[in-house]
This record gives C-alpha cells, sequence and structure tokens, in this order.
C-alpha cells in the first residue's frame, strides 16, 4: 500500500465523520427564545380538561372518563401525550401533569442519528414520520421516559408532546394551555415564564416550595413546574442532575475525530517501525 | 475479423465455463441430511414464519419489548455482544499486519472471515429490531445526518468496517475465483484496510458502550460509568480473541480436511500466544473495573441482590478465566485454555447483557424477559451465519493455504492455485 491509497482510505472515512469538528450540543446555540409552559401545582383541580384536549387536537380516542384512573401512577402513552396523575403528598392531593419536558438540550435529539427527533428553535421538541428508523435510541437516552413507541404497528410512530407544533405554526397556543379552566397551565417565553414562576413564589412564599422544577434539571427544560410540595413527591424521576444529558456523551464524541487522525498515523509508524531490514516492500509481497 | 469472433467466441466460452463453476461452487458439498443440516433448516423455517409476523404485526407479537424496556436480546446479544465477540479480526490483523507477528498469519483470513460474517449478520440482525428499517438509508446517503448521536457513529462505523474486512479477505476470494490480476491489487490495499478497520474497531467497539452514556439514572450503579466506553473497548479485545481460540479448536475439528499439515503444527503456539495476550488484556479490565468501583464508592450497593450478581460476573466470570489463563499459560494446557475461552465469552455475555439489558431498568417492577421467539430468532441468526461460514471455508482458500507471503508446505498450495484458475481445473 502507497501513501496514496492509504490517505485515500482515511479521506473516505474522516469526511464523513468531519462534521463532528463543528458539532456542537443541540439547542446550546439558538437563535430564538425557546417557548414553555409553566405548570402550577398549586392550581390544579385535577379536572383532567387538558388530556381531554390534547386527545381531540391530535386526533386520539377520548381517554377514559372514568375518575378512577387517577387510583395508580400513568405514564403518557401512545395514544395519549399528556397524562394527569394525582399524588399524595404530605401536604394531601396534589395533581400533576405529565408530558415531554421539552428539554433545551434534549438526550431524545441528541441520541437520534436521523434527527427525526428535532429541537426546533422555537423550543418545542417534535417527531418527524419521514426520518425515524424506529431504533428506539431516543427512548433509551430520554431521562424522563417519554417517547413511546406503537409496538403494535408494521409501521410503528414514536408518540410524544410536540407541545403543539402544527398548533404554534398557525399562532394558536398549546391545547392544553388553553383547555385548563383553572389557569394552571400557562403558555409563554420560557425566560418569561422562569420570571413568573419567581414572581409567585415571592408572593406567597408559604404557599410554594422554593425550587422552580425545570429551570436547571437536566440542562433546563421548556416545561417547568411550580408545586407546594418537594417535587420527589410528585413522581419526578430520581436523580437528574443539573448537566444537560447531551454532555454525558460529549466526552466520547469528542474523542473520535483525535483518534481518526492519531491512531492511523500511530499504527502506520508502527507498521513501518516493526519492517525488518531485508522485508520486501509491501508491493512485492504479495506472491511476486 | 476472424480474429474478433475468435476472441469473443472465447469470451463467451469463458464465461460459459465461468458461470457454470459458480454453479457448481453453490451446490452443497457433502452430505445433505446431517443432524446440523436438519435442524438448521428447522431453525430458519420457524425463523422464517416468525420474521413473516414480525414484519406484518409490529415488534409486540414476536418480542416482549414495552415503553420500559426498548431494548431487548436482539441489541444486548446480537448486536451488542456479537460485535464484542467479532472484535478478533481486527486485534488478530494489528498482531499480523501492523506488528509483523508471522506466526499469527494462518488464523488471519478465518479471523476476519469470522469477523465480516459477524458484522454482516449479527449488526444486520438489527434490521429486525428497527420498527422502521425502510429509513435505514437516511442516516447513511445524508439527508438526515445525526452527527450529534453516538448511534449514528456506530452504524457509519460499521458499515465502513464492514468495507475495510471485505477488503481484507477479497484476495480470498480472488484465489478462489482465480482472478490473478485482481487479487494483487487488493491484496495491495490490505495494509490501508487494516489500519482503517484498526481505527474503525477502536471507536465502534467503544462506541457501543457510548450508547448507554445518557441513560445515566437507568442502568444501576454497579455498571454504569463514564468509562463505559473504555470498558467495552479493552474487554472487546479479549472477548475477540476468546472467540478465536474457540473457533480454532471447533474448527480444527470440523475443518480437518482443509487445514494443512503446516497449520496444524503451528496450532498450538498461535493458541497460547493469544491465551497470553487474553490474559494481560484481561488483567487490565479487571484493574480498570476495579478503579471504577473505587472511584465510584460503590461498597453500599455490593450487599444487595444486584451486588452479588455483580459480584459473580466479575469473580467466575473475569478473575476465574484470568488464573485459568494465566495457569493454562504457563504449564501449555491447551484444554485449560479452552476452558479459560468459554468461561471468559460467558463473562462477555453477562456484562453486556447486564448494562443493555439486565441491569438497565433494574427497578422495574416488571423486568423484561426475552420471548422465546426472540431466542429462536437469534438462534436462526447464528445458524446461518455458521452455514454461511461453512460455505465459504469449503471452497475459498482460508484455513487451506496461508494469505500473503506463503510459507513452505502452504506454498504447493498456493503455487498450484496460482498456474490455472480453480474454475477451469474443477471442471
Ligand atoms: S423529556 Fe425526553 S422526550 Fe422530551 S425533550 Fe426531554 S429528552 Fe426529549
Ligand atoms: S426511534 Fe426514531 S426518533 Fe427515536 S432515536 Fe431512533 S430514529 Fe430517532
Amino acid at each position: 500500500m502507497n501513501r496514496r491509497t492509504f490517505a485515500r482510505t482515511l479521506g473516505v472515512a474522516g469526511a464523513s465523520l468531519l462534521p463532528l469538528h463543528h458539532r456542537r450540543a443541540v439547542g446550546e446555540e439558538h437563535r430564538k427564545e425557546f417557548v414553555g409552559v409553566l405548570v402550577d401545582t398549586t392550581r390544579c383541580v385535577g379536572c383532567r380538561s387538558c388530556e381531554f384536549a390534547c386527545a381531540e387536537t391530535h386526533g386520539f380516542p377520548e381517554p377514559n372518563q372514568d375518575e378512577r384512573v387517577l387510583d395508580r401512577e400513568r405514564t403518557p402513552s401512545v395514544t395519549q401525550w399528556s397524562i394527569v396523575n394525582r399524588y399524595s403528598t404530605a401536604g394531601g392531593d396534589v395533581f400533576a401533569k405529565k408530558q415531554c419536558m421539552h428539554c433545551n438540550q434534549p438526550a431524545c435529539a441528541s441520541a437520534c442519528l436521523t434527527k427525526a427527533m428535532l429541537k426546533t428553535e422555537e423550543g418545542p421538541v417534535i417527531w418527524r414520520e419521514g426520518k425515524c428508523m424506529g431504533c428506539r435510541f431516543c427512548m433509551v437516552s430520554c431521562p424522563f421516559d417519554i417517547p413511546k413507541f406503537e409496538y403494535d404497528s408494521p409501521i410503528p410512530k414514536i408518540q410524544k408532546c410536540t407541545l403543539c407544533w402544527d398548533r404554534l405554526e398557525r399562532g394558536k397556543i398549546p391545547a392544553c394551555a388553553e383547555a385548563c379552566p383553572a389557569e394552571a397551565i400557562t403558555f409563554g417565553k420560557r425566560a418569561d415564564l422562569i420570571k413568573e414562576a419567581y414572581r409567585r413564589i415571592s408572593s406567597q412564599p408559604d404557599q410554594y416550595h422554593q425550587h422552580v422544577y425545570g429551570e436547571h434539571e437536566a440542562g433546563g427544560t421548556g416545561y417547568l413546574y411550580l408545586s407546594a410540595v418537594p417535587f420527589e413527591q410528585l413522581g419526578f424521576p430520581q436523580g437528574i442532575e443539573s448537566t444537560a444529558y447531551p454532555e454525558l456523551s460529549k466526552d466520547y464524541l469528542y474523542a473520535v475525530p483525535i483518534v481518526l487522525t492519531l491512531w492511523p498515523a500511530f499504527l502506520l509508524a508502527l507498521s513501518n517501525a516493526t519492517k525488518k531490514e531485508n522485508e520486501p516492500t509491501d508491493h512485492e509481497m504479495h506472491h511476486e | 475479423m476472424n480474429n474478433r469472433n475468435g476472441s469473443l467466441a472465447l469470451l463467451a466460452g469463458e464465461s460459459r465455463r465461468f458461470a457454470r463453476f459458480l454453479l457448481s461452487e453453490l451446490k452443497p458439498k457433502g452430505k445433505l441430511l446431517t443432524p446440523f443440516n436438519v435442524i438448521a433448516a428447522c431453525i430458519l423455517c420457524v425463523a422464517a414464519v416468525l420474521l413473516t409476523i414480525r414484519f406484518s404485526q409490529g415488534l409486540s407479537s414476536t418480542t416482549n419489548l414495552s415503553q420500559d424496556f426498548p431494548w431487548g436480546i436482539w441489541i444486548g446479544f446480537d448486536v451488542i455482544t456479537g460485535v464484542a465477540f467479532a472484535g478478533g479480526a481486527y486485534v488478530v490483523t494489528f498482531m499480523v499486519y501492523v506488528l509483523r507477528l508471522e506466526q499469527y498469519r494462518p488464523i488471519v483470513r478465518i479471523t476476519v472471515l469470522n469477523g465480516f460474517l459477524a458484522y454482516l449478520f449479527y449488526a444486520g440482525a438489527l434490521l429486525f429490531d428497527l420498527g422502521r428499517p425502510w429509513n435505514v438509508i437516511n442516516p447513511i446517503i445524508g439527508n438526515s445526518f445525526g452527527v450529534s448521536s453516538v448511534m449514528f457513529l456506530v452504524a457509519w462505523h460499521f458499515l465502513l468496517y464492514m468495507i475495510t474486512e471485505f477488503i481484507e479477505f477479497s484476495p480470498a476470494v480472488a484465489e478462489w475465483l482465480g482472478w490473478k490480476r485482481v487479487r494483487k491489487a487488493l491484496a495491495s490495499l490490505t495494509l490501508g484496510a487494516v489500519i482503517l478497520g484498526i481505527t474503525l474497531s477502536t471507536l465502534h467497539q467503544s462506541g457501543l458502550g457510548a450508547l448507554f452514556l445518557m441513560a445515566k439514572t437507568k442502568i444501576h450503579p454497579l455498571w454504569y460509568s463514564e468509562f463505559i466506553p473504555i470498558l467495552f473497548f479493552v474487554s472487546s479485545i479479549f472477548a475477540g480473541l476468546s472467540m478465536v481460540i474457540l473457533e480454532g479448536s471447533v474448527s480444527q475439528r470440523v475443518f480437518r480436511s482443509q487445514i494443512t499439515p503446516h497449520h496444524r503444527a503451528s496450532h498450538r503456539g498461535i493458541v497460547l500466544g493469544l491465551a497470553r495476550v487474553c490474559a494481560g488484556t484481561m488483567y487490565v479490565y479487571f484493574f480498570l473495573r476495579v478503579l471504577v468501583f473505587i472511584h465510584g464508592q460503590q461498597w453500599t450497593y455490593i450487599a444487595t441482590p444486584m451486588g452479588y450478581w455483580y459480584l459473580v460476573e466479575m469473580v467466575v466470570f473475569v478473575l476465574i478465566p484470568v488464573r485459568l489463563y494465566t495457569q493454562a499459560v504457563r504449564f501449555e494446557n491447551i484444554p485449560l485454555i479452552r476452558v479459560a475461552s468459554v468461561l471468559t465469552l460467558i463473562g462477555i455475555v453477562l456484562n453486556r447483557l447486564n448494562v443493555s439489558v439486565i441491569a438497565f431498568k433494574w427497578y422495574a417492577p416488571e423486568h423484561y424477559i426475552p420471548s422465546w421467539m426472540e431466542i429462536e430468532i437469534t438462534m436462526a441468526i447464528i445458524v446461518a451465519e455458521l452455514i454461511v461460514l461453512r460455505w465459504v471455508v469449503n471452497r475459498m482458500p482460508i484455513l487451506r493455504s496461508l494469505p500473503e507471503r506463503p510459507v513452505d508446505g502452504a506454498a504447493h498450495a498456493i503455487e498450484s492455485l496460482k498456474e490455472q484458475p480453480q474454475w477451469t481445473t474443477s471442471t
């Protein structure tokens, strides 16, 4: 093998991975301000209007009306992007709506190799049917276990809340926020929502637990929560720190271009070093 | 005019003969109704039925996957463990082409072939698991590059690595077809392919571990650490070599007729050498895992069921085999090396399954257990690979000749191959 063929083979591989040099965690740099939703669980009355509105807007079957569905903790499902749970806490029964958190730097989108999961510039994390190959790596990676997969379908989709992306594009607000009779769900610019959350906490400090869930969790999320009780009691997953999830595999991804450039050079040098004095060159080696 | 007609006729005749050769090679050699063939045929037929069901009714018809467990053994065993087992190819090519340890040359081809087929079948099995496999071209043709995805990287590396392995292996195909000039061209690519292949392997062996980095809260702390990629890489070295050792001792028997006396004689030394490398890298691996354990201050987990399970993996399937390897190398005890290799391989299966399936959401009330159909299809993939392997070994110069510079005994075999294309003599 000569230097040219080697360079060529290397080039092919290198070219495919070059974008890594410019790679930046999804959403780290955005031109527009993200939108988000503030859920104030102290206001939620558990009427599940948001659940019904969600199903209706997105064409899913109407959720079970029976109140007893609240008896056990539910998760979003392939036919319910958003659900309401009842938690019995130190401060009595509390209702909390659960759905995709629309992370600032979503694990799901950075996991997705086809960019089917996409953090839009506006903030909502959406899923695009034409791109997804159904590997379910987004499900493995999402710290909130949000994306759901249609295991029963030969043409399965990933189902999860899109923050009503299609409605936003038409200038409307998310269906759940519109439907809530108790004003527990506020849609707006994320930065404004954080301010509003702190305003509520400071104006009624004894009503609120002093924390805005989602301001820093998992690197910050589009959905923000207020509560009267600590958030562990509202079924939020344990162990979620403030580092954004894509950071966890960043070191590895940064090492890739380095290995890709240094390793071949090192191996080639090593191979030359072990070449014996009288050994034929590579060209003569092959049966000549 | 005459001349042209003549050469045309010659060409036609040659290509007819070539086609006849290919057809005759496609036919099975040897007895058809062996126990292996019968069982294999059954397994494959059942798998074909199951796969039809799987693709017409969705994954839930055949697998026990759920919203909580998106990945089962098709990923955890077929892909993640299978690729670790296939690691032998990059290690052996490193030893032979980069370090020029000539004594390992006889096993290069069979190892590369094994590696190539393992990738083809086990990584190919990914297609059964993908929900929307028709979109698999998206990340390849570049209309949607998710470059920040570890999965993207792994997928690309699989693809490129399969190409490099095929290039490394291609001279054998050319010899089989009797294409001398093509063979020379292909052989000149070998070193480049080897170097690229080793680089890609380093990256995707570790990349398979990196897939789990974002599942930080979902994998039991005894198995999760930011060093998973390094651990996966280091363990792929001895996993691959243990597989080479095991395969070697099996093919010594199964492909007896293919193996030259020279090869058989060198077998012992090769196995001992490989065992030594296994022992060395396993010590490093064990040491690394202990470091990770201490670094993570994981004492508190040991006295739990998962802790005992961790100890089983670490003691029975890492510490014991590494001791066995060391002992066996010292006393040149080949059977003991085989025992060690089997234990090591079980340990790798356990480790990969622990990270991807068993310790994944260990807290879930209902844990995933594979369905019999998932296991059946996994077996079918292995069987299919073995059949193709057997087909190739029985036809191409894999075991019966040494690649590149032939030495004494085997040289004659190659000489005779060189003189006339095989397909003109075999009719
Ligand atoms: S909550 Fe999960 S699905 Fe939603 S954006 Fe974050 S990582 Fe993605
Ligand atoms: S399942 Fe689809 S959306 Fe999720 S990571 Fe895979 S390709 Fe992306």
